[in-house]
C-alpha cells in the first residue's frame, strides 16, 4: 500500500509536507493522497475509512496544501463541520501539531455556542483560514447579513463523521446549509468522512449531484467480537444483564481501560451501581451519560485520558470521534440493535489501524443472545446499516426559508431551485414548497391570513424581504432542529428536610445541581419516591419551578427503577438475520445450550417462525386469550401494529384489553379468542395502513408530540430557554392545545402534514410495518395452542409494564379518583 | 383543616352539583359554573384572540382559536338557556383584541348575548373593557352571596369565585398521566379552569395557589363527558 504511494508522492505534496510525513517516520496513505489529487482537481469527493486510518488528517490536507501553494490568503478557506461541538475542538488541537510542526502560519479556529459573542464577531469580519463547526452554527452563519462577503472565498466543506449527521432532520438543515453554500461560493468542494456504511452512494449522493467521487480506504484489522458465553442462567427477559456481571467486572480487571456501552442512561444508571457494588478492588469506575451536568463528564473525559481510569459506563455519548483514552476493551452490554452501531462502539477500543480491536458482547436474555449472534455474524461479513433515504422535512424548511430572509432578499423560483439542489429535497413540489413559504411569511392559514403581521413579505421588485429586524434576532435564538424534552434540573436540597417527603414550601435551593432530567420522567413521581441518578439513589424532595429538588437516600433499592425504554430499535437487516438464524438449526451449534434446548422445545411445542412466514400463537391464561406473534421488526414498528390490531380486534368483537411488544413479539390479550373465528389473515392483512392508521394517528398522543418538535422548529412556538423561569404561571402555549385547534380546522396544513410524517418515519416505523405485512401475506403461521409456549415467556413476562390506550384513559380517571378518594377518606 | 362538606349527587353526566355559599351550583364538565337559582352562567378565561397576539410577535399560531372557543360557549348555552352571562375576567388576550375578533366570531358573539344579560368582567390581560360588543362591563360583580372577579382577593368574608389561575390536575394510574382542566374548590374560594381553546394551565399544586386554597383542597377534574372528584394532595406535582 505505500510503495505505489511513495512513487506518487513527490508531485502531490509540496516538500514541507514529505518532510514532515518523513520526520515522523510515517508516508502518506494511499487514500491521503487519492483525496488530495481529487480535491486539487477541484472535485468533490467522500472518503470512507476505518477508525484509526488518518481520516481526519486526510480531510484537511488538501487545504493545507494548497493553503501552503498560495500564500495564507485572507479569507475563509476551509469550513469543518462536525456533528459534536467536542469533536471539533479536540480535532483543532489535533491540527496545531502539523500546522505549528510545519510552519504554515495558518488560522484555525472553532466557533460554537460557547464561543464568546466578541470572537464570533470577529470570526465574521476578519475570517481564519479554517473554520471548525458544528451544523448549527452553520445554518446561523448562513442566517446573518454578511453571508454572502464571509462565504464568497470559500473553497473546501469538510464534513466529518458524515453518516452521523444525515438521515435527521440535522441533516436536512445541513443539506440546505450546503445546497446554499454552493450558490455563495460557486465551485466549493465538499469533502465528506464516514465510516464504512452499507450504501456510500446514498452519502456520496447526499454531497453533491452527480455523487461525488468515491475513495475508500483499505479496511483496518477485523476486531475481534466475544459474546459473553455466561456461567450464570440467562434471564428470559430484561435489559440489565444483571447475571453476568460478576464476569463483566473480571474483564474490567484485566484489561487496561474499558468502555462498557449500554443502550440507555437508565441502564447506565443501574449498570455503574450494580458494577459499584461488587468493586472489591475498589477500581475506579466512571460514568457518563448525556444528563449528568458537563461539567462532570469533562471531569470523566479528562481522568480518561490522564489514564486515571479502569472504566466507564456510558451511553452513545462516547460513540462518536473523540479519544479520550487508551481504550483496549469495549463490552456492550444488551443487544447493539445494529451491526454499525457495534463496529463503531468497537472502534473506540485500540486507535491503531492494524491491531484488532476486542469487544465483548453481553446478552442481557435470550433474544439477545441470538441478536449477538446476528450482530457478530453480521459485522464479519461486512454488513452495515444505514438509515433509508429520506425525504427532507416540511418544518426544517420553513425554518430554512425564514434563516435565508434573514440573510437577505430572495427570489422564491431561485430558492426553490437552490432547495431542490439540497439530496433529501431533490424531489420537493412547487406547492409544498410555496406551503413552507406560506408559513414562513404569515402561517399560511386558509381561512383566515396574517398578511399584516408578516415576518417576510413579497415586494414590488418580486423579492422577499424581512419586514423587521426583530423577526432575525428571535430566528438566531429559535433556529436548529435539535429539540430538547423539557429539562427540569436536579438539585441536591440543602438544610432541615423533612424525610416524609411533603412539600414544606420553603427548601432552601443551595445544593449542588448533579444534572438534567426528563420533566415527563419526573411528573411520575411524588415526593418521597426514589430514583438512580447520578449512580446513586435519589429522593424527590419536590419541585419548585424548573428544579427538582433532591436528597441522598438510604438504601439501595430505587422504587422507581428506569426513566427510559430500550432507545435503539432492532435493526432490519438484523432481524433477517434473526429470523434465518432460528429457521436453521443447523446454525445452533454457537448457541450456548440453554439457549439451544430453549428453541428445541419451542419447536416440539409449538414452532419455530420461519424466514419468511409470520408465527402466529394463540392460547388462554387465566380467563383471558392471548395472541402472540414474533414479526423480529423492532418495538416501534410492533407497537404500531399492536394499536392497529386491536382497533380491528375490537370491531371484530375479540374485545381485545391491551398489548405489549419488544423489538422481537407482540403480545395482545382480550377476553374473546381471537384464534377462532377471527380470519387471522384478513386481521394481518397490509390495509390496516390505510383507514385505521390515519384515524389512530390524529387522536394519538405521538402525534401531538411530533407536531410538538414541527412547530418550534418550524418558529410557530418559541423555544422555552433555561433561565427564564415561569413565575407561578405559565407563559409558553400548549402546542397540545394548539393541535387540536389545528387538527380541527385545517387539517392539511402544511405542519400537521410535517408531523404526520415524522410519526410515519420515527415513532411509528410504518415503512417498516409495510414491509412486513407485505412480506407476510399468505405466509401466515396460526398455532392454536393449549398453553404459553416457550418463546412467548419473554413477551409474557413484560406484561403488566406497559401503559393502557385510548378509551380505557377516562376509566382511569374514575379509578385514580376512587382510590384518591378512598384515601382521602372523602364522603362520597 | 376545617373540611367543608363538598356533597353531589351521581358523578355521572355532564353537571356536577355542588353546594357552595349556601347554594347549589352545576359545575359544568366544559368548565363553566352554573347558577340554577339566578340562571347565572359564568365562564373563566376565554382569551380570545390569542393565537392573533402571538401572531403579532412572530409566532403565528393557527387563528382558529376564538371561533372555537365561542362555539363551546354556544354549546353550553343551548343547555342551559341561562338568562345571564359573566365572563369572569381575561376574556379577550389584550384589551386591543375585540377589534381584531373576525367576523364570524362577532356574529356568534351577538347570537349569544341576544336576550340576555351579558357581563364582561375585567381581567389582568383586558383591563380595558371590550368596545363595540354587546354587554356590559365591570371590575367585580355580587352574584347572590359571592362574589365574582378575575383574581381573589385578600380580606373580606364573603365568598368568591374567580379565574385567572387555570388550574389544571394532574393524576397518574397505571403508567399513563392524564392533565386536565379542573375546578379548585375549598371553604369560600372557587376557581374555574380556563375556557379558552389555546389556553394552557396551572398545575393545581403550583405555590402560586396556596394562599387562596391551601395545601389541600377538592378538585373537579374535566374527563371526555364528565368531572370528577379528587384532592389536589393525591394530584401530582410539575407544570
Amino acid at each position: 500500500m505505500t510503495a505505489p504511494a511513495a512513487d506518487l508522492a513527490p508531485p502531490l505534496l509540496p516538500p514541507r509536507f514529505s518532510a514532515w510525513f518523513a520526520a515522523r517516520g510515517w508516508s502518506p496513505r494511499a487514500h491521503q493522497l487519492d483525496l488530495l489529487r481529487a480535491v486539487l482537481a477541484g472535485q468533490s469527493a467522500l472518503l470512507i475509512a476505518p477508525t484509526g486510518a488518518g481520516k481526519t488528517l486526510a480531510g484537511f490536507l488538501p487545504s493545507l496544501v494548497e493553503l501552503t501553494a498560495t500564500n495564507p490568503q485572507d479569507g475563509l478557506h476551509t469550513l469543518y463541520i462536525s456533528p459534536l461541538k467536542a469533536l471539533a475542538v479536540d480535532v483543532a488541537r489535533n491540527l496545531e501539531m502539523p500546522v505549528s510542526e510545519m510552519a504554515l502560519g495558518l488560522r484555525i479556529e472553532t466557533r460554537s455556542g460557547d464561543t464568546s459573542a466578541a470572537k464570533k464577531a470577529r470570526q465574521r469580519h476578519q475570517p481564519p483560514q479554517m473554520l471548525l463547526t458544528t451544523p448549527e452554527q452553520l445554518a446561523l452563519l448562513l442566517a446573518s447579513a454578511d453571508a454572502a462577503l464571509l462565504f464568497a472565498p470559500l473553497k473546501t466543506v469538510i464534513l466529518d463523521e458524515l453518516h452521523a449527521l444525515t438521515g435527521s432532520k440535522r441533516g436536512d438543515l445541513l443539506s440546505l446549509g450546503l445546497a446554499r453554500l454552493r450558490k455563495l461560493a460557486p465551485g466549493v468542494r465538499m469533502l465528506g468522512l464516514s465510516a464504512t456504511v452499507r450504501d456510500p452512494q446514498e452519502l456520496a449522493r447526499y454531497l453533491e449531484s452527480p455523487p461525488a467521487m468515491l475513495i475508500k480506504a483499505a479496511p483496518g484489522a477485523p476486531p475481534v467480537l466475544d459474546i459473553l458465553a455466561t456461567r450464570e442462567r440467562l434471564p428470559w427477559a430484561g435489559h440489565g444483564a444483571q447475571h453476568a456481571l460478576a464476569e463483566v467486572y473480571e474483564r474490567i480487571q484485566n484489561a487496561r481501560l474499558t468502555l462498557v456501552f449500554v443502550n440507555t442512561r437508565a441502564q447506565a444508571e443501574a449498570t455503574f451501581q450494580a458494577l459499584w457494588r461488587i468493586n472489591d478492588a475498589n477500581l475506579p469506575i466512571a460514568l457518563h451519560h448525556g444528563s449528568l451536568d458537563a461539567s462532570q463528564r469533562r471531569k470523566v473525559e479528562a481522568a480518561m485520558a490522564e489514564g486515571r481510569l479502569k472504566a466507564v459506563v456510558c451511553t452513545s455519548t462516547l460513540d462518536l470521534g473523540i479519544d479520550w483514552g487508551d481504550v483496549d476493551l469495549v463490552i456492550n452490554i444488551g443487544a447493539p440493535k445494529g451491526a454499525s452501531r457495534l463496529l463503531q462502539r468497537t472502534g473506540r477500543a485500540n486507535h491503531r489501524l492494524n491491531e484488532a480491536s476486542q469487544a465483548l458482547l453481553v446478552p442481557s436474555n435470550r433474544f439477545e443472545m441470538l441478536e449477538c449472534l446476528a450482530a457478530v455474524a453480521a459485522a464479519s461479513a461486512g454488513e452495515h446499516d444505514t438509515a433509508p433515504e429520506r425525504r427532507g422535512a416540511l418544518d426544517v424548511l420553513a425554518q430554512h426559508i425564514v434563516g435565508t430572509a434573514c440573510a437577505g432578499p430572495f427570489d422564491a423560483a431561485a430558492l426553490y431551485a437552490e432547495v431542490r439542489q439540497a439530496a433529501p429535497y431533490r424531489e420537493l413540489a412547487r406547492s409544498d414548497f410555496d406551503d413552507c413559504l406560506g408559513f414562513a411569511a404569515d402561517g399560511g392559514y386558509a381561512l383566515r391570513a396574517y398578511e399584516r403581521f408578516a415576518r417576510i413579505r413579497q415586494r414590488p421588485d418580486g423579492l422577499w424581504r424581512l419586514t423587521h429586524p426583530r423577526f432575525a434576532r428571535s430566528h438566531r435564538m429559535n433556529s436548529g432542529t435539535i429539540v430538547e424534552a423539557d429539562m427540569l434540573k436536579v438539585r441536591l436540597a440543602r438544610g432541615g428536610v423533612t424525610t416524609s417527603g411533603s412539600y414544606t414550601g420553603r427548601i432552601a435551593r443551595t445544593g449542588r445541581v448533579l444534572g438534567e432530567i426528563e420533566e415527563y420522567f419526573l411528573e411520575t413521581l411524588l415526593p418521597g419516591d426514589t430514583f438512580l441518578f447520578g449512580g446513586e439513589v435519589l429522593a424527590l424532595v419536590g419541585i419548585v419551578e424548573n428544579e427538582a429538588l433532591v436528597r441522598r437516600a438510604a438504601g439501595r433499592d430505587p422504587k422507581v427503577p428506569s426513566y427510559n425504554g430500550g432507545k435503539f430499535p432492532l435493526s432490519t437487516h438484523l432481524a433477517a438475520r434473526v429470523r434465518r438464524l432460528l429457521a436453521h438449526d443447523e446454525d445452533w451449534g454457537h448457541l450456548p445450550p440453554q439457549v439451544g434446548a430453549w428453541l428445541a422445545l419451542q419447536r416440539q411445542a409449538s414452532a419455530l417462525p420461519q424466514a419468511d412466514d409470520l408465527l402466529i400463537e394463540t392460547f388462554p391464561r387465566g380467563g383471558k386469550h392471548y395472541l402472540v406473534c414474533y414479526p423480529f421488526e423492532g418495538r416501534l414498528a410492533h407497537q404500531t401494529l399492536g394499536m392497529l390490531l386491536t382497533r380491528r380486534m375490537e370491531r371484530a368483537n375479540v374485545q381485545p384489553l391491551g398489548f405489549v411488544a419488544n423489538d422481537y413479539a407482540l403480545a395482545i390479550w382480550s377476553l374473546e379468542d381471537a384464534g377462532a373465528g377471527v380470519d387471522l389473515a384478513a386481521l394481518f392483512a397490509p390495509d390496516m395502513l390505510g383507514d385505521d392508521l390515519d384515524a389512530w394517528l390524529d387522536e394519538s398522543a405521538l402525534m401531538k408530540r411530533s407536531f410538538r418538535n414541527c412547530a418550534i422548529i418550524a418558529g410557530m412556538i418559541e423555544r422555552r430557554f433555561p433561565g427564564k423561569t415561569r413565575n407561578g404561571r405559565q407563559v409558553t402555549v400548549s402546542t397540545d392545545l394548539v393541535y387540536d385547534v389545528l387538527h380541527r380546522h385545517q387539517p392539511s396544513h402544511v405542519l400537521l402534514r410535517a408531523a404526520r410524517a415524522d410519526a410515519a418515519t420515527g415513532l411509528l416505523d410504518i415503512a417498516r410495518l409495510g414491509d412486513m405485512l407485505k412480506r407476510v401475506e399468505g405466509a401466515i403461521h396460526h398455532k392454536a395452542l393449549a398453553q404459553v409456549s416457550p418463546l412467548a415467556v419473554p413477551i409474557m413476562l413484560e406484561i403488566g409494564r406497559e401503559p393502557v390506550y385510548g378509551a380505557a384513559r377516562d376509566m382511569i380517571l374514575a379509578e385514580a379518583t376512587a382510590t384518591l378518594l378512598a384515601e382521602a377518606k372523602v364522603a362520597n | 383543616m376545617r373540611e367543608r362538606h363538598l356533597g353531589f349527587d351521581s358523578p355521572a353526566g355532564p353537571a356536577l352539583p355542588l353546594d357552595f355559599a349556601g347554594r347549589r351550583w352545576l359545575l359544568d364538565h366544559s368548565g363553566a359554573l352554573y347558577l340554577p337559582e339566578q340562571s347565572a352562567l359564568v365562564v373563566a378565561d376565554l382569551h380570545l384572540e390569542k393565537a392573533s397576539r402571538f401572531a403579532m410577535g412572530g409566532q403565528f399560531l393557527p387563528p382558529y382559536d376564538s371561533e372555537a372557543t365561542l362555539q363551546r360557549l354556544v354549546a353550553v348555552i343551548a343547555r342551559y338557556q341561562p338568562a345571564r352571562v359573566i365572563t369572569l375576567g381575561d376574556s379577550f388576550h389584550d384589551s386591543a383584541g375585540a377589534q381584531r375578533l373576525s367576523a364570524p366570531a362577532l356574529a356568534l358573539l351577538e347570537t349569544m348575548a341576544e336576550g340576555r344579560d351579558w357581563l364582561w368582567i375585567s381581567g389582568n390581560h383586558d383591563p380595558v373593557a371590550p368596545s363595540g360588543l354587546p354587554g356590559a362591563a365591570a371590575n367585580a360583580f355580587r352574584l347572590g352571596p359571592v362574589w365574582l372577579r378575575h383574581e381573589p382577593r385578600a380580606g373580606g368574608d364573603a365568598p368568591q369565585v374567580c379565574g385567572h389561575f387555570h388550574p389544571v390536575a394532574r393524576l397518574a394510574a397505571r403508567g399513563v398521566q392524564l392533565r386536565r382542566r379542573c375546578f379548585a374548590v375549598h371553604d369560600s374560594m372557587m376557581i374555574l379552569p380556563a375556557f379558552g381553546a389555546l389556553t394552557g394551565g396551572l398545575n393545581v399544586r403550583d405555590p402560586a395557589l396556596q394562599p387562596w386554597l391551601g395545601r389541600d383542597f377538592s378538585v373537579f377534574v374535566a374527563g371526555a363527558g364528565q368531572l370528577y372528584p379528587a384532592r389536589a394532595s393525591a394530584c401530582l406535582a410539575g407544570s
